[in-house]
């Protein structure tokens, strides 16, 4: 099944949102803090990596799409190539996706659009992140001293990110409507987790609503080189 | 077998010591499943947990080098299974140490063990995986290996260890095979493909091999543990085993073993193979292995930087915990 002109570009951009995360959460693999986390980011990524590999389907072929497209050419969100910094960065980065996640694909599954039936499972998988992002909030905020001030400084750091999943994509018209329910949702974790919501904005000049363009934030690159490198030494290669 | 239901106690249990060993030795005479609650010899105790610790020490020190290479995964699909293939080793990892703690040995007790250098995992870890065909053989060689070391568990005496084998094995034998399937990819895929097949099976043959552990007459363990019926079959019997099943699947895969002395032996029934170098055996298990270090600090590390993490669980349970006891 190949999608309509329209939906392509927000498979694009739905699709690269869970490749790339699901690439930096794999990046964690045997560095978890706890073993029962080795096994949840293991989940969380793998779950993401199988709703990437649909999405790109109905855009062409999966496999040329992640591994022979330039940096430009990637339509994720800013958010999500964010590297995982400390385990405080890499929670705030899963609250603050898997809530705008939920709400969308809730949304998406509930009408009668191209992704409502991916949405419908997906919507299962993000109710998990979302709630797993929200027990280490609690966990991290409501900690220690230490926790509870790397937990902060980890919200305040990606908090200018989180303007951009709202922004208008074609075919995605249900994507701005979510913003009120998020900023409502993290806002409550955050407070329950004895944290600060950020003042600051959540667009600047550069980094909101840029990903979906093409413009990327400098890790990606390094990132895309690491996954790519491979597959592209071996051109035409089956693996 | 007589099967023994979870939980059960052998009923000598108020006895005098002389009677508790009698019924154990004749629980496992009987081939039944000596349980947590049951008493055991302090020895018995010992060696369990001494293996146990060992095997899931070394499941999660493995994750390392097939982790090596999940963001370098040449497509999305081998990137899933592998991905999978090592939440699973975390898993088993998992089982492993609470196997461990239903004998009275905490996680954290044997984690810091294993830090600290006092406690070992499987040798086989501590060489490197320098190409992606490493992920392919050490699903096929290593997994296959234990998988051949491991079934044999699943009878152990000892239940919890054993039932959690079953579960363990039947996830080891998707891992073999998925590996396996990887060779044959790229051993029928281009020739730069093949050669990287080829290579990555002639670094990790023998370092699979030496996986069983020494010949029978040096190894330490093994008597006793036969006699408990923790292990079932020397580490000799278990390495030819393991060599039988390997040399029709090397054939199938079109690649080469890098033994010269490897042949069918037609009055044994099993195939003959060349001497093994146990100098760098007992090497690589001495600290020498190139990867040693490097995998202990990693685990080190990565404990040690979650620190934070487990101290503020553990802060915000008790903080809970006591605002649900005052308000009760």
């Amino acid at each position: 099944m190949t999608a309509t002109s329209v939906a392509r570009t927000a498979a694009l951009a739905l699709g690269d949102d869970a490749l790339v995360l699901s690439h930096r959460l794999g990046e964690w693999a045997g560095h978890a803090p706890v073993l029962e986390e080795e096994v949840a980011l293991a989940n969380i990524a793998l779950d993401l990596l199988g709703q990437a590999r649909i999405l790109l389907s109905l855009v062409g072929d999966e496999d040329e799409l992640a591994y022979l497209r330039e940096e430009r050419a990637f339509r994720n969100l800013q958010l999500v190539e964010q590297p995982n910094g400390d385990f405080a960065h890499t929670i705030a980065r899963q609250l603050f996706f898997s809530t705008y996640q939920h709400l969308l694909y809730g949304r998406l599954a509930a009408g009668d659009g191209e992704f409502a039936p991916l949405a419908a499972k997906a919507v299962k998988e993000t109710e998990y992140h979302r709630d797993h992002a929200e027990q280490w909030t609690l966990r991290l905020g409501d900690g220690t001293e230490e926790s509870h001030a790397r937990m902060q400084r980890a919200v305040d750091t990606l908090w200018r990110f989180t303007g951009e999943p709202f922004q208008p994509v074609e075919g995605l018209a249900e994507a701005p409507l979510v913003e009120e329910e998020w900023l409502a949702s993290v806002t409550t974790v955050l407070e329950r987790a004895t944290l600060t919501v950020p003042e600051g904005p959540r667009t600047g000049a550069w980094a909101a609503g840029a990903g979906r363009q093409g413009l990327h934030t400098e890790p990606f690159g390094r990132m895309i080189a690491e996954m790519q490198h491979l597959h592209r030494s071996h051109p035409g290669a089956t693996w | 077998m007589t099967a023994v239901t979870e939980g059960q106690t052998h009923p000598a249990k108020e006895g005098s010591a002389p009677d508790q060993q009698t019924v154990f030795d004749a629980a496992v005479a009987a081939d039944e499943r000596i349980e947590p609650r049951d008493w055991m010899p302090d020895a018995y105790r010992a060696s369990l947990v001494r293996q146990i610790a060992q095997h899931a020490h070394s499941e999660i020190i493995g994750m390392q080098p097939e982790a090596n290479w999940i963001t370098r995964a040449p497509s999305l699909r081998r990137k899933a299974i592998l991905m999978a293939k090592v939440q699973d080793e975390a898993g088993h990892g998992l089982y492993l140490y609470s196997a461990a703690e239903t004998l009275g040995t905490s996680r954290e007790e044997l984690l810091d063990k294993l830090h600290a250098g006092r406690q070992k995992y499987s040798s086989i870890f501590n060489y490197p995986t320098l190409t992606w065909a490493d992920v392919g053989a050490i699903g096929w060689l290593v997994d296959g290996a234990a998988i051949t070391n491991q079934v044999p568990i699943c009878r152990c005496s000892y239940g919890p260890y054993a039932r959690a084998m079953v579960r363990i094995c039947k996830e080891e034998s998707f891992h073999q095979r998925q590996g396996f399937e990887s060779l044959l990819a790229l051993s029928q895929g281009t020739p730069e493909q093949h050669a990287m097949a080829q290579d990555a099976v002639n670094r990790w043959w023998w370092p699979s091999l030496m996986m069983f552990g020494p010949p029978d007459d040096e190894s330490s363990h093994s008597a006793q543990s036969m006699q408990w019926k923790i292990k079932r079959h020397s580490n000799d019997e278990l390495r030819q085993r393991f060599v039988d099943i390997a040399v029709p699947q090397a054939k199938a895969l079109g690649l080469t073993l890098p033994d010269p002395d490897l042949r069918w032996n037609e009055e044994r029934g099993h195939h003959d193979f060349g001497a093994i170098d146990w100098a760098e055996f007992w090497d690589v298990l001495k600290g020498n292995g190139p990867c040693n270090d490097q995998r202990i600090t990693q685990r080190r590390r990565a404990h040690e930087e979650g620190a934070w993490v487990r101290d503020a669980a553990a802060a915000y349970a008790s903080k809970h915990r006591k605002t649900k006891g005052e308000a009760a």
